[in-house]
């Protein structure tokens, strides 16, 4: 796997994909699809309901027979329910195919994996490009604001069209992994065990700040045309990509910055005394930028970012993080890498520091690793072996069969 | 933290002992659990609900590979955190030694379990004690191999001197066992100047005034 392939996809898509293709994903997605009617609306934390709801998603695997198998997978903020299949859009593997399928640390042959697309993503699940019932056109920004547990309420409702009572795991990295925490606290008694990722307990005024950024540069691009610009065919391509440059760079380290482009030209001897993309560094982060505008809604990223600046777990249970965690029976394994400065380790010791003091079941560890951020989606062995062990050893604790007499 | 141990045994001398003193299916908080083998002698012997803390990452990360509920952190810092009486045995084994604050760890040992288990390399065994009288150099024994600027043990204390720090902290002796370098505990009624000089480690059971 590439060094660098910050959140999904990664470099050199080999299908051109094209604005058709995404929408077609938005209506009609290519993985499995639930719709809630309109009279099951959702409630959001905004206090609107929605309905209809939709929640495409990916299953790898089989549900044993007492439906004790189960593992959600929850995606960062620019991820899908493609996992670990090819991507319909990029035609690139899955996102997390190092960690996910036959054998891999989360073994398909031994647990069933489900993989949602978040409520506000653009990949078939309900989202601002989505058909706003009462108009028949898309949402747009007449789409409600989501947060993070409304995302998570609306997984629940997938997990309980599934039959599933209690879940394995629920494993998920960045946004994934505040998904998780959601998951360990509103729903404490359907999580058997849990792994909060490159994660942290609230969003930082850091992190909040570079989602303005982004969300400005959306919102200045005139093809944005304040958020209505489905119809006219267009996309805040100039926009979108320049959000996903800056964020981009949060992902990485400096050092893997330095040590992969340095100040190194592309495809020339010399400076060219112009804003040509001149150095590497330049010519890559605009080669993510263009690639991430053909697989992704801007809307989308503007309603997801907001989404993760609202998630707050202890302004939501008084100020205090462990009263979150109070009456947790979920075994926790918490992973940080050394290098990510989004969401450093000292975020993930809080989480470890409240669940301590509620005595809960928890693991941690911090990955050394230089790659910073995006470390969670890429080929560390370390936490790979992390993951395997944690699981397999609740697995066994559970009585759940090995992969070879699962099947 | 962890030091060589002369004992040949499967498991560590002082293992084998606190296992002794922990009753079966009760939750345990080993810190400075090291690999995780009292962990799992425990899991396996005593049915117990363990958790455990340590220091070095890379140990943390082989105990949770194997399945063992671990976290990253220190004595001295992350005991903080745990409420009253959260586990029935606090454990500390041959780890004391290596705190910045012996004090306060083992007051906050007593604070979150209901019993305290604490195992230490003994200073006032005869061997450190005639290396010392006779080189007039900071000894070093299989038991204690690091010369005096290059260990982690911060705060050395002798049998003797343990049994005042407990008075200090205002918490009741259970049980106290000394063992020598093959394992072997010392005869009951041996006193305890005796066991200062003989034994090259100890076992103590301790009981804080919230239990």
């Amino acid at each position: 796997m590439a060094t660098f392939s910050a959140e999904p996809g990664g470099d050199s898509p080999s299908v051109k994909p094209t604005s058709g293709q995404r929408l077609f994903e938005v209506h009609s997605p290519s993985s499995s699809l639930i719709v809630f009617p309109e009279d099951a609306p959702l409630r959001l934390e905004s206090g609107q309901l929605l309905a209809p709801l939709s929640i495409a998603y990916q299953t790898y695997g089989t549900l044993n027979a007492d439906k004790s198998n189960a593992i959600l997978i929850c995606h960062a903020l620019t991820g899908d329910q493609h996992v670990a299949n090819v991507h319909p859009i990029t035609g690139k593997s899955g996102w997390w195919e190092t960690l996910v399928g036959p054998g891999k640390p989360v073994d398909t042959n031994r647990f069933f994996v489900i993989c949602p697309n978040i409520l506000g993503g653009c990949m078939g699940s309900t989202g601002p490009a989505s058909l706003n019932p009462k108009t028949g056109k898309p949402y747009g920004v007449d789409f409600p604001v989501i947060t993070i547990g409304d995302m998570v309420d609306a997984q629940v409702r997938l997990i309980d069209h599934l039959g599933i009572d209690v879940l394995f795991s629920v494993i998920g990295g960045s946004m994934g992994g505040m998904q998780v925490l959601e998951w360990v606290t509103r729903q404490k008694h359907r999580v058997a065990t849990a792994i909060p990722i490159a994660t942290a307990p609230w969003h930082s005024a850091q992190n909040i700040a570079f989602h303005e950024v982004g969300r400005q540069a959306v919102m200045a691009d005139p093809d944005w045309r304040s958020g209505n610009y489905y119809e006219a065919g267009v996309v805040p391509k100039n926009g979108l990509a320049v959000a996903r440059m800056a964020a981009h760079i949060t992902y990485l380290s400096e050092k893997a910055l330095q040590g992969k482009f340095g100040r190194n030209l592309q495809d020339r001897k010399a400076r060219s005394f112009s804003f040509d993309a001149d150095f590497k560094i330049e010519s890559y982060l605009r080669h993510q930028g263009s690639t991430f505008v053909d697989r992704f809604d801007a809307n989308s990223y503007l309603y997801i970012t907001r989404a993760m600046d609202y998630f707050d777990l202890e302004g939501a249970y008084g100020g205090k993080l462990a009263n979150a965690f109070a009456g947790t029976t979920a075994e926790i394994c918490v992973v940080s890498f050394t290098s990510d400065w989004l969401y450093p380790t000292r975020d993930s010791k809080a989480i470890v520091k409240a669940l301590n003091a509620v005595a809960a079941n928890v693991s941690f560890v911090e990955i050394e690793s230089d790659k910073g951020h995006d470390a969670f989606l890429l080929d560390e062995p370390e936490f790979h072996a992390t993951a395997r062990g944690f699981l397999s050893a609740a697995a066994a604790k559970r009585g759940l069969a090995q992969a070879s007499e699962a099947r | 933290m962890e030091k060589a141990v002369p004992f040949t045994g499967q498991q560590r001398a002082d293992h084998v002992l606190i296992a002794e003193m922990v009753k079966p299916g009760s939750r345990v908080l080993d810190v400075g659990c090291g690999d995780g083998a009292l962990l799992k002698l425990l899991a396996e012997q005593k049915g117990v609900d363990g958790r455990g803390v340590e220091l070095s990452r890379e140990k943390v990360n082989l105990c949770v590979q194997s399945g063992l509920a671990v976290i990253q952190g220190d004595a001295d810092h992350d005991l903080a955190d745990y409420p009253d009486q959260a586990f029935d045995y606090a454990i500390l084994s041959l780890t004391i030694q290596a705190t910045r604050d012996p004090k306060t760890v083992l007051a906050n040992l007593l604070r979150i379990g209901r019993h305290a288990i604490v195992s230490f390399p003994n200073f006032g065994h005869w061997r450190i004690r005639t290396q010392l009288l006779f080189t007039g150099r900071m000894p070093m024994t299989p038991n204690l191999p690091e010369p005096w600027f290059s260990t982690a043990d911060a705060h050395l204390c002798t049998i003797k001197d343990f049994v005042d720090l407990v008075a200090l902290v205002d918490a009741e002796v259970e049980d106290a066992v000394a063992f020598n370098s093959q394992g072997q505990r010392l005869p009951i009624k041996t006193s305890i100047s005796l066991q200062n000089l003989l034994g090259e480690k100890a076992v103590f059971k301790l009981r804080g005034r919230l239990a």
